[in-house]
């Protein structure tokens, strides 16, 4: 499970779509077997790339708001928002290095 | 979850390295056994071989580790669980069970292997490369897909692989799942749970699953069964809308209102970095030598749904990575006898 922030239907707003940093956000649930495995994975990213971008988690069993907002239908679902729109995604757990491809132009400050 | 990411969820397969491998992390030991893949399969390897003082090293995959069993719910036939146990429960307990008697396990994808000659070399995704004198594949098998042209762009809007991560997303809806095995069973019954109604879509005018499955599946009021029918286009352009449906006997298309496809129609075995090194079998599995797990080459054992295209179960993983372990410690004594008789 990754050690991310928790975000939640209430603070989206604030924390992912205002955010003056692109977010990456985790759609996550306890009961996803996948999800688990992906957190860990997350969390390095979170920690190498700190000044580029943030990294939360969403609990879409406990907010189900945000994960129907955004047509979420498979889990691990995740999402890099910049500017507040979807930029980036990545469905399924996948190992670092796929993520930080897919993700690579917003992981270096800068861009 | 989705095979769309089949490179990547069965990261054991083939993982395409991003940027240039750094190779900075070489590790010169040889070891005795180096263990690919971390389902019941290699981590009872893990088990045995830890036990038999060989110190195993096992690549369990960053987000693979755990295997299929990590995408299940019960697991209610793996035998000492009276009242059945969780899938990534039975997992942890495998895991926890190795690590005990020191097996080293690493969350890291294999990239390559060179399996011939006395030191086989085992490639990591960062680049980093780890020897053994013997090694045990334990990669599984990933999920087969349909192989129609809106499946991929579909997959995680509505197409799915993976009943337990995504079955949520469609309360009081109408879903349909492809298959007539005992995995697609048991996605139906799970799925019913949430939905409103669930439509099993199968080619055959009977299932392969076992009696119990069926049972579930006949008694429970909101399946239904599509026989003799296949799919053969998935509608939708933002996500999934409906499914078109032909009847295998009458060819007469049909649209099924659903907006969730779970695909369960069996996998195939993941052998995509020892297919040209190893002996294969018309059904795709690693070629074995009867029941032991001895492959075309020498110091190269291989167990679980990779060697597997029959029974395919936690039990019978379990018992083939316990034949290989003992394989791996035969095969061993036996090489180090002679390096010691040559010495």
């Amino acid at each position: 499970m990754s050690a991310a922030k928790n975000v939640t239907d209430a603070d989206f707003r604030t924390e992912v779509l205002e955010s003056d940093k692109p977010v990456i956000v985790d759609f996550w649930a306890e009961w996803c077997g996948p999800c688990r495995m992906v957190g860990p994975v997350l969390d390095a990213i979170a920690a190498e790339h700190a000044d580029a971008v943030e990294v939360v988690k969403l609990n879409v069993d406990e907010n189900p708001a945000v994960a129907s907002q955004y047509g979420i239908t498979s889990i691990p679902a995740i999402y890099l928002f910049s500017g507040g729109e979807v930029v980036k995604k990545a469905i399924g757990a996948k190992p670092k290095s796929a993520l930080e491809k897919e993700f690579a132009d917003y992981l270096v400050v800068g861009n | 979850m989705s095979p769309d990411f089949g490179p990547v969820i069965n990261a054991l397969n083939l993982v395409p390295s991003s940027g240039e491998p750094t190779a900075t992390a070489d590790d010169e030991t040889v070891h005795e056994v180096i263990i690919v893949g971390s389902g019941p399969a290699g981590y009872t390897a893990a088990v045995y071989a830890a036990r038999a003082n060989l110190h195993p090293i096992v690549f369990a995959g960053s987000v693979t580790a755990g295997g299929e069993l990590m995408n299940t719910t019960e697991v209610e036939n793996y035998p000492g669980f009276v009242d059945g146990i969780q899938g990534p429960e039975l997992m942890s307990n495998m895991q926890q069970q190795a690590e005990r008697f020191g097996a080293d396990i690493r969350y890291e994808d294999v990239v390559a292997l060179e399996l011939e000659g006395e030191v086989k070399t085992v490639t990591l995704e960062d680049g980093s490369v780890h020897r053994a004198h013997a090694v045990i594949l334990a990669t599984g098998s990933a999920y087969r897909e349909l192989g129609l042209p809106d499946e991929k762009r579909l997959s995680g809007h509505g197409v799915s692989w993976c009943a337990t991560c995504d079955g949520f997303f469609f309360k009081e809806q109408h879903i349909a799942v492809v298959g007539g095995g005992d995995s697609a069973l048991e996605e139906a019954t799970f799925l019913s749970r949430f939905a409103s109604k669930v439509t099993i879509i199968h080619r055959r005018d009977s299932f392969r699953a076992s009696e119990i499955m069926q049972q579930r599946a006949f008694d429970d009021p909101k399946i239904e069964v599509l026989w003799n029918a296949e799919v053969v286009g998935i509608n939708g352009e933002e996500k999934v809308r409906s499914v078109t449906v032909r009847d295998t006997e009458s060819h007469q298309t049909t649209e099924l209102p659903v907006t969730g496809l779970f695909v369960a129609i069996g996998s195939d075995p993941r052998t995509a970095l020892v297919k040209d090194q190893l002996e294969l079998t018309v059904d795709g599995t690693i070629a074995v030598d009867g029941r032991s797990s001895t492959t075309s080459l020498a110091g190269v054992f291989a167990a679980g749904d990779v060697v597997d295209g029959t029974y395919r179960q936690a039990i019978t993983a379990a018992g083939s990575g316990c034949v290989a372990a003992v394989d791996a410690e035969h095969y061993l004594a036996a090489l180090h006898d002679r390096s010691v008789l040559h010495s």
